[in-house]
């Protein structure tokens, strides 16, 4: 809300520096956004001296005028009857935005070139006459900002209002805190209205039939009007607070709603069916043109202000076109009334539609303050509008709010608060606000809330009142005591880091992408129809279309994050992600949220360096990593080819199911061209995503050291051809568990198809290390053990021996 | 005699093992065998000994001067090897490369901020991202229809099912499963559907939460001043000013001296010399009667904060989007 401090100080004298104010009001939790001077943009409008007048030569009302502004004399073209050698006048230089939205600019008028511009009061926006060059004292030094000669300065405070403090949407509400921070008083408008003899019942009447959503309607009728341009004080004053003046009677009414808070709207009389107002709701599918000239449809929980025909306002939002105030308006109704606050806000929400008004009324707005703002208004329009106030008030009240009243315990908030003020301190903290108070015992206040407060419920709510008018930072920090051991990370919080840590070593960069991606991108992923994961849940209203759709995985992200950088020339990328997917569940209103991780990794195994050439990368690379990785975890993997109609986004034939004992927790593959493609990128890439949620319950943080043998290790080589069919992590495990225990490891240490190994046959070379825990083992013992070793396993894989 | 033979033996040979050039040696040579030296001092001196000892002490000074002989020769022997037969390398070239990877700045700050409060004796909660409207806004004292709905930008699933704008609803999700007194953080993604420089559709944020018998404003102020110290340095300052959040009574918005200008006035701060860095309060009545905590026994305090804005006061970094573009040239910084 912006706030004039010349308006403001109508209410309460402004001592402090505008800074200070600012800090202040800020500290007292209505945070000052912007501090700005109303007439900063007048800064090149200078005083300038007129020292020759001569008649345009081609136009008669034109004269071309000398003006003196301290640098060279400028020549400047000007249209007004009064200007004249000697006067000083105020001269916007080229580059100027006059209020009235005119950049003065260097031109030619007629075939003069003018290099400025004489200003009327009128153009400068500081005054009524517009017939003529403002004529400054003739004594004015020249060549200084015009403002400054003319004294103009208005600060404007911009506040940033939080939804609680509805009292504040007012000159008198701010003023009521400004007096608190300063120790002054606020001086509410004293005035009577002169009323006509006629009393309001002969105009008007109201109806309110949902007393519910209309606690109170407060009206008064003006009679004999003259509508036309406000004065300029009431037109100055709104725009000073960013409000356009439109005529006498609805300034009138903005300029209450800005002084008091309480939004009035003005009908014209004569223009309401039967004279009459009915609160009611509409009636559904109803359609009503609203004064911003818009048709809109109503659906029947809008509150609708009607005549005895028709509606005529959408209540607390904005007026109707039908019964607007019109040049020829000569009898007006002033509403001043009270809505329900989510009535309105629901209204104002459904409808698109948002108004100063309805802003109030969503916050809520002084129930008690109705019949002040009326009477404020009919006042003005007898002052400015030549109206004749009919006597008394409409004042349909049939839910009265009733008077609240908060016993304050003294050492409840205290405690709370951390502070120890005594009930005197917090009396007078309250008052300070008009928040008046009597001592109920030693330890207790009975409080009664004003109604503007409409926030104010119960204790907690004054606590914080005494806590921002004592000042937060006047409370003393505090420390509760802190329990001994601390918290270490445990669960999945501390086995996620043992996982980052790990993908980092391996040279992995972490990425945090958004959760949602375009419903296209989860469709390219191919995912197998019908299923969670080709059923991303959607979002109603998503920014954009790429951000439609909840992941149902990690690697659309990370492919999106491969085509960027390799965009960018970064064409070896390692990445990985740890984050959550979310996969529908029927009959559920959440959906499930596993936590996932993937890596990929594409481009180069390793750089080109002086020392080595450059090698791509290939599925045995990003499976390394994820051996390492559950390895790290003290886990083992198992990997097999994943069967061809469940590969997916990866190619069949280079997919890798991943379990851990019996349970697979994810995959490992080549994602298949086609889904590259759609992604724009245009090099193979390897990936992995595993279900941490899977895999956290398996890692243990215990280990258990086994014992290490103290004798000589053997190695014998085996060479084995076998169908190429044959997986070797088959092998080599049916290997791992032959030779009486007492082999320690088996490597794979060379694979081969072609000649002379028969076609549909692959020769493996697996190096067999032998050791005991009991006794150097012999050679003649070792052969032994080995050729048994051997001959099982060409027994169990059809295999042959080489040569 | 001044220093027995096995002395002066011992303080030889470790001069020679020592030595790194042939200079060296020679002066140690000199310096025990030659004329003036330790040992000829020592076999010229013989005569002042008894008879009787004298042919074993001349017997053992000669074997002392063949074993420090021997030793020079030795040493001046590897010496001469050590310069001639290592092939020198360029040890300037570039080693094989070995690659680094790194962990998000969001993943560091957040770990972070969960070690300081972990040492103040705070649990780590998570929650779910899609939340129901009860968890996200009714169980915080935010009704359907409140104006503090329009604090947060909502992204929604469903009239009753939103992605949740906060890390907040862990508040009462917590609540309704632990008895108090409780301690916790909850740290994750946060959702709002706003884009700018200063805003990304999604974010991160820490929520805390303490409850206990007598907690107050000034527990609050105590325990966010020592995080603050700890995340950013001792010397830096904190305001509190009152704001508003419906589950918290009173609220505070808590600001800190701008880190880069330390108050001065600064493009970072925008000239105010302070930086907004978390929301907090005590929380309110509604949300531990919600949640079926009883008021009159236990007060506490929430506050949260968000985390890319204190990675980018802690690393420079001036766009918040930058986050989530994870292009590899800025990952590679952190």
């Amino acid at each position: 809300m912006k706030v004039s401090l010349h308006w403001l100080q109508e209410y309460v004298p402004v001592a402090m520096p505008p800074a200070d104010l600012a800090e202040a009001l800020t500290m007292a939790g209505l945070e000052v956004e912007a501090v700005s001077d109303r007439y900063a943009g007048l800064d090149t409008v200078v005083t300038g001296k007129v020292t020759r007048v001569s008649f345009h030569p081609d136009a008669d009302r034109l004269t071309v005028c000398q003006v003196e502004t301290g640098d060279r004399p400028l020549t400047i073209v000007c249209g007004a009857p009064n200007v004249e050698e000697g006067m000083v006048a105020a001269v916007a230089l080229p580059g100027t935005e006059l209020p009235g939205g005119l950049t003065v600019r260097k031109s030619r008028i007629r075939g003069v070139a003018s290099e400025g511009m004489l200003c009327s009061a009128v153009e400068l926006g500081i005054g009524e006459d517009g017939a003529g060059v403002l004529s400054l004292d003739g004594a004015t030094p020249v060549g200084i900002p015009a403002t400054r000669a003319l004294g103009l300065s208005d600060t404007v405070l911009e506040i940033d209002l939080t939804p609680n403090r509805a009292d504040c949407l007012s000159m008198i509400g701010v003023a009521r805190e400004v007096a608190a921070l300063s120790g002054g008083r606020v001086a509410r408008p004293v005035f009577s209205v002169p009323e006509a003899a006629a009393g309001v019942a002969d105009y008007a009447s109201v109806v309110i039939e949902e007393p519910d959503l209309c606690p109170r309607y407060t009206a008064r009728v003006v009679l004999d009007v003259t509508v036309g341009p406000s004065p300029f004080w009431l037109q100055d004053r709104l725009r000073s607070v960013g409000l356009k003046p439109i005529n006498n009677v609805v300034d009138i009414t903005n300029f209450v709603m800005m002084e008091t808070g309480q939004p009035l709207h003005a009908f014209d009389l004569d223009r309401l069916s039967g004279n009459r107002i009915v609160v009611r709701r509409a009636v559904a599918g109803e359609r009503f043109v609203t004064l911003d000239d818009k048709e809109r449809i109503l659906s029947d929980d809008m509150l609708m202000i009607c005549d005895a025909e028709k509606p005529v306002a959408v209540a607390g939002v904005m007026g109707g076109l039908n019964s607007e105030i019109v040049s020829t308006t000569r009898r007006v109704l002033i509403e001043s009334a009270c809505f329900a606050a989510p009535s309105i806000r629901k209204t104002a929400k459904t409808l698109g539609l948002a108004s100063d008004a309805s802003h109030r009324f969503e916050r809520g707005v002084d129930p008690e303050g109705t019949v002040f703002a009326v009477d404020r208004a009919a006042r003005l329009m007898a002052d400015v509008a030549g109206g004749k106030p009919a006597r008394g008030v409409i004042d349909n009240h049939p839910r009265p709010a009733g008077e609240k009243r908060i016993a304050l315990g003294i050492g409840d908030i205290n405690r709370r608060l951390g502070t120890s003020l005594g009930v005197e301190d917090m009396a007078r903290l309250l008052a300070s606000v008009e928040i008046f108070s009597e001592p109920a015992d030693s330890d207790r206040l009975t409080v009664t809330v004003p109604s503007f407060r409409v926030d104010i419920d119960r204790p907690e709510d004054l606590a914080e009142e005494v806590a921002r008018l004592w000042g937060y930072n006047n409370i003393a920090v505090t420390f509760p005591v802190i329990p001994v051991g601390g918290r270490l990370p445990s669960g999945a919080l501390a086995r996620r880091i043992r996982i980052k840590e790990a993908m980092v070593g391996f040279g992995f960069a972490e990425v945090v992408n958004y959760s949602f991606i375009g419903a296209d991108a989860c469709r390219s992923m191919c995912f197998e129809a019908g299923t969670a994961e080709d059923s991303p849940i959607p979002i109603l209203n998503p920014l954009s279309q790429d951000q439609a759709v909840m992941r149902t995985s990690l690697v659309p992200g990370l492919l999106k994050n491969t085509r960027d950088n390799i965009f960018q020339q970064e064409k070896t990328i390692r990445l990985f992600e740890t984050g959550k997917v979310f996969l529908p569940r029927p009959g559920q209103e959440l959906p499930d949220e596993p936590e996932m991780l993937a890596g990929l990794w594409s481009g180069a195994r390793q750089p080109r360096t002086w020392l080595t050439m450059e090698e791509r990368c290939d599925f045995y690379d990003i499976k390394g990593v994820l051996e390492a990785l559950i390895s790290a975890l003290d886990l083992e993997a198992s990997f097999s080819a994943l069967v061809v109609d469940q590969c997916r986004y990866t190619l069949a034939g280079r997919t890798a199911r991943v379990m851990v004992g019996e349970t697979t927790v994810g995959l490992a593959g080549e994602v298949r061209p086609d889904v590259l493609e759609s992604f724009g990128v245009r090099q193979p890439v390897f990936v992995f995503e595993i279900n941490l949620s899977v895999l956290f319950p398996m890692i243990t943080d215990d280990r258990c050291a086994r014992p290490i043998s103290r004798f000589p290790s053997v190695s014998r080589d085996i060479t084995l051809i076998v169908a190429n069919t044959v997986e070797a992590a088959d092998l080599l495990k049916s290997l791992a568990m032959q030779g009486q225990s007492l082999i320690e490891q088996v490597y794979l240490m060379d694979v081969y198809e072609g000649d002379p190994i028969p076609s549909g046959k692959k020769s493996l070379s697996i190096r067999v290390v032998y050791r005991s825990f009991e006794k150097t083992l012999k050679d003649a013992f070792v052969n032994r053990i080995h050729t048994e070793t051997t001959e099982a396993l060409v027994k169990a894989f059809n295999a042959d021996l080489p040569g | 005699m001044t220093e027995s033979l096995d002395g002066i033996k011992e303080r030889a040979l470790r001069e020679i093992a020592s030595a790194r050039d042939t200079e060296t040696l020679q002066s140690v040579s000199v310096k025990y065998l030659g004329r003036k030296g330790a040992v000829t001092l020592f076999l010229r001196n013989l005569s002042q000994l008894p008879a009787e000892e004298r042919p074993r002490a001349g017997q053992a000074a000669n074997q002392v001067k063949q074993d420090l002989q021997a030793a020079l020769d030795r040493a001046t022997e590897q010496i001469a090897a050590d310069s001639a037969a290592v092939d020198a390398i360029d040890v300037s070239l570039p080693g094989r490369p070995v690659s680094r990877g790194t962990l998000h700045p969001i993943t560091q700050i957040t770990r972070r901020i969960c070690e300081i409060f972990g040492r103040m004796g705070f649990d780590v909660v998570e929650g779910p991202e899609i939340e129901t409207d009860y968890y996200n806004f009714e169980a915080l004292n935010i009704p359907k229809h409140h104006p503090a709905r329009d604090m947060q930008d909502t992204f929604y699933i469903s009239d009753n099912v939103v992605l949740r704008t906060h890390t907040s609803p862990t508040q009462p999700r917590v609540m309704e499963k632990t008895a108090p007194p409780l301690r916790i953080i909850a740290p994750g993604k946060v959702y709002r559907c706003d884009s700018d420089v200063t805003h990304t559709p999604m974010f991160h944020q820490v929520e805390g939460l303490m409850v206990d018998r007598n907690v107050s404003f000034g527990d609050l102020k105590g325990i966010l001043t020592l995080f603050i110290h700890r995340m950013f340095d001792p010397e830096t300052s904190l305001r509190f000013r009152p704001s508003y959040f419906p589950f918290t009574e009173p609220s505070a918005e808590v600001d800190i001296r701008c880190v880069a200008c330390r108050g001065k006035g600064c493009r970072i701060c925008s000239h105010t010399g302070w930086l907004e860095i978390l929301g907090a309060g005590m929380v309110h009545p509604a949300v531990f009667e919600k949640a079926g905590y009883d008021t009159q026994t236990y007060t506490g305090f929430a506050f949260g904060m968000g985390v890319e804005r204190i990675a980018m006061l802690k690393y420079n970094i001036d766009d918040t989007r930058k986050f989530f573009e994870n292009d590899t040239r800025f990952l590679r910084q952190f």
